[in-house]
């Protein structure tokens, strides 16, 4: 037995010099090899990242990285959109800066037009006799969209100005709860401020067309900074402008503000960044020169308001400033009801 | 006190969705919202990377510039929560979000969207730790008790990373070093403006 194994063992250790001059020879012609061809040696080491989706080469190519997603809410495949930055500057800074100018500035010349200017004045007194300037109907949706607009425009503005400017004064707890009810009415009365836009576009049109006369009234200033009157068909220069202003600002500010109140119906975030600016800017915009309407049409002008009103205005007044509707007026009257009076008397 | 942040390693994200389970889970999130979600870019190609995504608790965060009524806040831990009783549901958050982390429940059409709803870091809101108020409104409240968010605890490969930004950053920096690669802290650059070298 003892002799056997030293039989064995002898034979193992030939075989594992063998083996280990094999070894070494084999090390050897490696080292050779790998001495011969660095680069092939480090290609073999595995990077999976070489060829991988890089974060910052993605976002420069596209803005934004989106991918797939396995739960159902498949607008959450969007991983990242850093646009939102550009929104919330223009949000926090640029919409403030512009809405802030526009409202405050319009404010300012209109109180310094107050003070210099002062009323303008029927300078042929009144005469006692009036003339229907707009109907029943034409004045429910006047009013009706006007109503909508100071709703529509103090909410908004909260959503703008409240924080730095009403929250410090009333308080997280109050500021929220009016903010809330604030945004319910901007919403819900966003539906007919939008069919008073559409019925204002659609009864007024006929005489909001700009034409001739308008070039002239503009020329001379509408007679608003001297005492001219220069002739004006049913509507003037100034009340087109009104008009357009109303129809093309209301239709923008309306359709961005359903792309925001149905999120992701007609686009993603960016669509939605992009609308909240132009419903933003369209917005303090239209509340600037509301507010010229509204100094117009009240302290601006005497006899003016009457005509929205109680929808008739003094013949005088309508000489003074709309001496061709007038015209036309009477021309219609006469046709209508000869022999009879061309205006009614005042009761 | 820490700064708290997530920070996923795409290299070893599977896509096996369990963070995404599990803060359903944990917090009873309702149905419809996903405080997190696992996104695959480039799916199937080659080089195609997941990555799990959740409000990353941005620095100087955006949601809180833009908010109309101010409801979020900063805790000391760097977390950003908001307070759903101050929310009025405006979607402004949610436009200036970069990672499209706050949503809404869908309680009614007009855009009278319920209160905004996103991952709170598992810190729950303003209410008192660990109440069942603060349960129902924002799920559980785990920092409270000394446990670090769910998603990343349970992420089978390690991939999520929660805990202070300072320290789970250095622990990718180690993995980097040492396999030799990374495609980087994901979403690092936008929320916290740094990036880890790797």
């Amino acid at each position: 037995m003892a002799c056997e194994t030293r039989n064995y063992l002898e034979e193992f250790m030939v075989s594992s010099a063998r083996s280990i001059y094999l070894a070494v020879g084999a090390l050897a012609f490696l080292l050779i090899l790998t001495a011969s061809a660095p680069s092939v040696a480090q290609q073999d080491r595995i990077n999976p990242t070489a060829s991988s989706v890089r974060e910052q080469q993605l976002l420069q190519e596209f803005d934004r990285i989106q991918g797939r997603v396995s739960i159902p809410d498949q607008r959450s495949s969007v991983l990242m959109q850093p646009a939102g930055r550009e929104w919330r500057e223009f949000r926090t800074v640029a919409l403030r800066w512009v809405g802030g100018i526009a409202i405050v500035g319009m404010l300012a010349v209109l109180v310094i037009f107050y003070l210099t200017r002062g009323m303008v004045r029927l300078e042929s007194g009144r005469s006692g006799r009036t003339i229907v300037r707009f109907t029943a109907f034409e004045r429910f949706v006047h009013w009706m969209t006007a109503t909508c607009f100071i709703v529509l425009a103090v909410s908004g503005l909260n959503i703008t100005f409240g924080r730095p400017l009403l929250l410090p004064l009333i308080g997280h707890g109050a500021f929220s709860e009016w903010s809330q009810w604030a945004k319910y009415a901007h919403n819900y009365l966003s539906f007919p401020f939008t069919i008073g836009v559409v019925l204002i576009f659609l009864m007024w049109i006929a005489g909001n067309i700009p034409n001739k006369v308008d070039v002239d009234w503009l020329k001379r200033g509408g007679g608003i900074v001297g005492h001219d009157h220069p002739p004006s068909y049913r509507f003037n220069a100034g009340q087109k402008a009104i008009y357009w202003i109303v129809v093309i600002g209301g239709g923008l500010v309306a359709a961005t503000g359903y792309e925001l109140m149905f999120p992701f119906y007609l686009s993603g975030i960016e669509g939605m960044q992009l609308a909240q600016m132009v419903h933003a800017i369209v917005a303090v915009l239209f509340v600037a020169v509301m507010l010229a309407h509204i100094y117009i049409g009240t302290i601006g002008m005497e006899g003016a308001f009457e005509a929205m009103g109680s929808g008739t205005v003094d013949v005088n007044w309508a000489r003074e400033h709309h001496s061709l509707w007038l015209e036309e007026e009477n021309a219609r009257a006469e046709a209508n009801a000869r022999p009879g009076p061309a205006v009614t008397a005042a009761e | 006190m820490a700064r708290m942040k997530f920070l996923c390693d795409a290299d070893r994200c599977i896509e096996c969705n369990a963070c995404v389970t599990a803060c359903k889970n944990e917090h009873e999130v309702p149905w419809g919202i996903n405080r997190r979600r696992v996104v695959t870019i480039d799916d199937g190609k080659p080089g195609e990377r997941s990555v799990s995504m959740a409000c990353m608790h941005c620095t100087d965060a955006p949601c809180a510039a833009v908010c109309p009524v101010n409801c979020f806040y900063t805790t000391a831990d760097g977390v950003v929560l908001h307070s759903k009783d101050l929310c009025i549901g405006c979607g402004y958050c949610f436009y200036a979000c970069p990672f499209g982390a706050p949503q809404y429940p869908k309680i009614g059409n007009f855009g009278s969207r319920g209160k905004m709803d996103k991952c709170t870091y598992c810190a729950g809101g303003p209410e008192a730790d660990g109440s069942k108020e603060e349960y129902e409104k924002y799920g559980a409240n785990r920092l409270a008790e000394g446990k670090l968010p769910l998603c990343a605890e349970m992420c089978s490969t390690k991939s999520l990373l929660a805990g202070d930004g300072e320290i789970i950053a250095q622990i990718y920096k180690e993995r980097v070093m040492k396999r030799g690669y990374g495609s980087g802290a994901w979403g690092w650059k936008t929320a916290y403006r740094e990036t880890i070298e790797s």
